[in-house]
């Protein structure tokens, strides 16, 4: 299977060439942040547009069809759109802090996307401890949106606001348990080497009952981070307008939206990534014909493949169900989801020792 | 229909009497009325027991100066709306009423538009130009005795430290423009006071300048979900009067745009419900089989969402030739599609989550606060004037009267789909049954005039009673009209039902309600 590993390798020699080391580390650094943005830009293009396309096919409409073939420019329009907006001046509100939550959303949401490899050695950093800095920075996103909400001078948005921090907050308990549910079975937290022992069979796979119910549990308390339907209580537009973003414009709004869109990728994507094996091809023990085959998809191919298909289980949520309401929310995570990921930890280990 | 006329001091003891030795427990209506020389009002009540039944009971004050009356508050739930807004149009103050502001017009109009000698010249009520605060709008005057003394005193409607949320006038979930001003603690609602009036065109004011047929476009635009049942009702106010004989054809027709209108707003009212609980998709599934209903009224008569089709005497035009067959369509698709809908939604856990033990409008509550229609069916009130007084072709047809014991959230989302169900009943009995003989319409006079008197007539739209009031002196426009708005009514109940339930469900139990704000303003 090709790994991107040999390209990667090729351009640091090529820098090496002519420039001392630090300065090869900097023009990395440079390459791989302009990457990354650009693949982060591409990304919330491309997941608005199916977003659009799903919402569309589910709801017996067509969605954008008139921009592009199949409407594939629509969202650059409204991309181009969004940046030509006024940015409208609140009154009385904070607007160091208005200003500043709209970049740690986006920071955040940035920054866990760094630490995703997109193919077999495309990856810009592989920590020893990969699923923590997952989670934690990914987690980094309430303080923007509680300050965006607390910062706007608005009731809608304080409500938002507040219902916001209870929610991801809770969830984040359900999301690292489940996690942890696999740590315990791979005994590593460095993502690569959870890839690797992957490769005779996914973890969804190997892990028995208690990878799957994992796996749930992973994606519905990583559907409440995100902040999307059913779980939209932030926003809920029916009740607060758009909750703690009521107040934004222009590019501002556009970041809570761009990290609303990416978050989505980035839980789908460490799905992918901790249950389904990530970048590696659907291995079966003993077929070796079968596996052989398999192996010639590229690698991204796999990873995307995978990730998309966990971002339609989203949306599939997201257009089927109402919203719940704040007890229920909290209920659901304190009295149902939290109680099942500790036992299922619990599960794990004992088959892990057995 | 029977009616009872006593001076303003008796009115209270007589009122008193109605309501508890006779027990008159729901209060259809009150009309203010200027007489001229005296001012007035028109009570219109009926008991729940034998809803046919209906009394007036009449009073009047000659002062016109401070004309005041005594509150039937205390008696009626429902009677706090309507005195206000018999006190914004013409004036008459009530005495133990606890808040006698304004309800449709700004707190600071001048004059009271509906009496006969009512000044419009707009230089005396000037467009303002500066925002205000909404304290100076919230003051809340009253009159009361107390020990025999009389004490006119204003507070505010929120105290000092409330945290005051505004919903509305311009919010996703209002449906339109009503402004609900909410006091919350946390994330549950204290208190709601609604301010009625964004879309206040002076209908009724309007009405009292125009033709009867010119009226009549005005009656779709009052709850234009069901435009047709009340123009249908002007109609058969006016036929009344004018002892019109309408052909079968005509009633039949009329009949089944009444129930396609029912339905079409029924399924907008499901959609939007189970929008505000956060389901999209559900919404584009109403608005998609509505969307036929439209096609079917707009080849008939031209138009979509209001058809403009009845008319005194009859219909404006025959029916379409494909109308038949097209109705007969749309039957079994609606019929397959409300299985869809009920799969997509009423199944869904969270839905049933949300909805269930939620917002309890008993029985009693429920005729108090005069809240008809399906909202006060789904509480077990036997209300539908349908099968109370039958009009046009209803009493031909076979079908059943939804009632829910239950008052709950719940109940009044799932009685809307089984009326869907009952209307297509209806629908199915009579679109192969249409009178072919007798033309679509009775000849009437090139100039309509009603004979004097008071005429009501009520029917049943897709939220409630709908009445209409017309007083004629026998010119060719009327001397007062009023429409009772079944929207109004539930805005009451909504009051009623929120404290103490969540934002989230403020929302949901509105929709449940499915009040239309133009019916509401008027």
């Amino acid at each position: 299977m090709f790994s991107f590993s040999t390209v990667t390798q090729w351009i640091d020699d090529l820098l090496r060439q002519g420039l001392c080391d630090e300065l090869v580390l900097l023009v990395e650094f440079i390459l791989i942040g302009f990457a990354l943005l650009a693949a982060y830009a591409v990304f919330a293009l491309v997941l608005i547009y199916m977003e659009r396309r799903v919402c569309a096919f589910m709801q017996c409409r067509l969605g954008p069809n008139r921009v592009g073939p199949f409407g594939i420019f629509q969202t650059v329009a409204d991309m181009v759109k969004i940046l030509l907006k006024e940015l409208i001046h609140i009154n009385r509100a904070d607007h160091f802090l208005f200003r500043l939550a709209a970049f740690l959303v986006i920071v955040a949401s940035v920054g866990t996307f760094g630490a995703l490899p997109f193919a077999k050695g495309l990856q810009a950093v592989d920590f020893n401890m990969g699923v923590f800095y997952l989670l934690a920075v990914s987690s980094l996103g309430v303080v923007g949106i509680l300050l965006a909400g607390w910062s706007s001078n608005s009731k809608y948005t304080m409500i938002g606001a507040m219902r916001s921090g209870a929610q991801l907050i809770s969830y984040e308990l359900s999301c690292g348990l489940s996690l942890l549910a696999i740590v315990v079975l791979a005994g590593t937290m460095q993502l690569s080497e959870i890839v690797e022992m992957q490769a005779d069979g996914w973890f969804i796979f190997k892990g028995h009952v208690p990878a799957v119910i994992a796996f749930v549990c992973y994606l519905i308390a990583g559907h409440a981070e995100t902040n999307r339907g059913p779980f939209d209580l932030p926003e809920a537009e029916s009740e607060l307008t758009a909750g703690y973003h009521t107040e934004y414009s222009g590019i501002q709004f556009g970041f809570f939206y761009l990290a609303e869109y990416l978050n989505m990728f980035i839980i789908a994507a460490i799905a992918a990534t901790i249950f389904l094996g990530w970048w590696m091809p659907l291995h079966v023990p003993g077929w070796e014909g079968f596996n052989g085959a398999m192996d010639y998809i590229p690698s991204a191919v796999w990873f995307l493949g995978k990730t998309f298909f966990c971002v339609f289980l989203q949306l599939w949520v997201r257009w089927s169900f109402p919203r719940l309401r704040i007890d229920q929310l909290l209920k659901l995570e304190w009295k149902i989801l939290m109680p099942i990921c500790l036992i299922n930890i619990l599960l794990m280990a004992i088959i892990v020792a057995l | 229909m029977e009616t009872i006329t006593v001076s303003k001091e008796q009115l209270h003891d007589e009122a008193r009497r109605l309501r508890y030795e006779e027990s008159y427990n729901f209060l259809i209506d009150i009309v203010g009325m200027d007489y001229g020389d005296s001012l007035g009002a028109i009570y219109y009540l009926s008991p729940s027991q034998k809803p046919e039944q209906v009394v007036a009971l009449k009073t009047s004050t000659t002062n016109r100066e401070q004309p005041e009356l005594f509150s039937v508050c205390d008696l009626w739930d429902s009677a706090s709306v309507y005195e206000r807004e018999v006190y914004d149009f013409f004036g008459i103050r009530f005495v133990n009423h606890p808040d006698m502001r304004r309800i449709f017009l700004r707190h600071d109009w001048k004059g009271f538009p509906l009496r006969k000698d009512y000044d419009a010249d707009p230089a005396i009520n000037p467009v303002p130009l500066e925002s205000e605060r909404i304290e100076d709008m919230e003051r809340v005057p009253s009159i009361t005795i107390k020990m025999g003394e009389r004490v006119e005193e204003t507070h505010q409607a929120f105290a000092d430290g409330d945290y005051v949320v505004n919903f509305g006038p311009q919010h996703p979930a209002m449906h339109g423009v009503l402004h609900l001003r909410v006091s919350l603690d946390g994330e549950v609602i204290k208190k709601i006071d609604p301010v009625f009036g964004y879309i206040h065109r002076g209908i009724e004011k309007m009405c009292e300048s125009y033709t009867y047929p010119q009226i009549l476009h005005l009656t779709d635009r009052l709850d234009y979900l069901s435009g047709t049942m009340n123009r249908h009702a002007v109609c058969l106010c006016c036929e009344k009067a004018l002892e019109v004989e309408v052909p079968e054809r005509a009633h039949y027709i009329r009949t089944i745009f009444d129930e396609l209108t029912r339905i079409a707003s029924h399924l907008l009212g499901w959609g939007c419900m189970c929008m505000d609980m956060g389901s999209i998709t559900a919404f584009v599934y109403g608005m998609r089989d509505r969307e036929k209903i439209m096609d079917i009224f707009e080849e008939s008569s031209g138009g979509r969402l209001m058809p403009a089709y009845a008319t005194i005497g009859g219909l404006a035009q025959d029916i379409h030739p494909n109308f038949q067959k097209k109705v007969k369509e749309f039957i079994p698709y609606m019929r397959k599609m409300l299985k869809e809908h009920h799969l997509l939604f009423t199944g869904n856990p969270i839905a049933r989550g949300r909805m269930e033990g939620i917002g309890h409008l008993s029985r009693e509550k429920a005729i108090a606060l005069g809240a008809t229609g399906p909202s006060g069916r789904a509480s077990g009130w036997h209300n539908d004037i349908r099968k109370v007084e039958p009009y046009a072709a209803y009493a031909k047809v076979n079908f059943e009267e939804v009632l829910r014991p239950g008052g709950l959230t719940f109940d009044r989302y799932i009685i809307r789909l089984d009326e869907i169900e009952q209307s297509l009943r209806i629908i199915e009995q009579l679109v192969d049954n249409i009178p072919a003989e007798g033309g679509y319409a009775a000849k009437t006079k090139a100039v309509i005039k009603l004979p004097e008197g008071d005429f009501f007539q009520r029917v049943e739209n897709a939220r409630g009673q709908f009445g209409v009031h017309i007083t004629s002196r026998g010119d060719k426009t009327p001397y007062r009209v009023k429409f009772r708005s079944p929207c109004l009514t539930l805005v009451g109940a909504l009051k009623a039902i929120a404290p103490d339930t969540k934002v989230a469900d403020l929302i949901m139990l509105g929709a449940s309600l499915d009040y239309v704000i133009p019916c509401i303003d008027r």
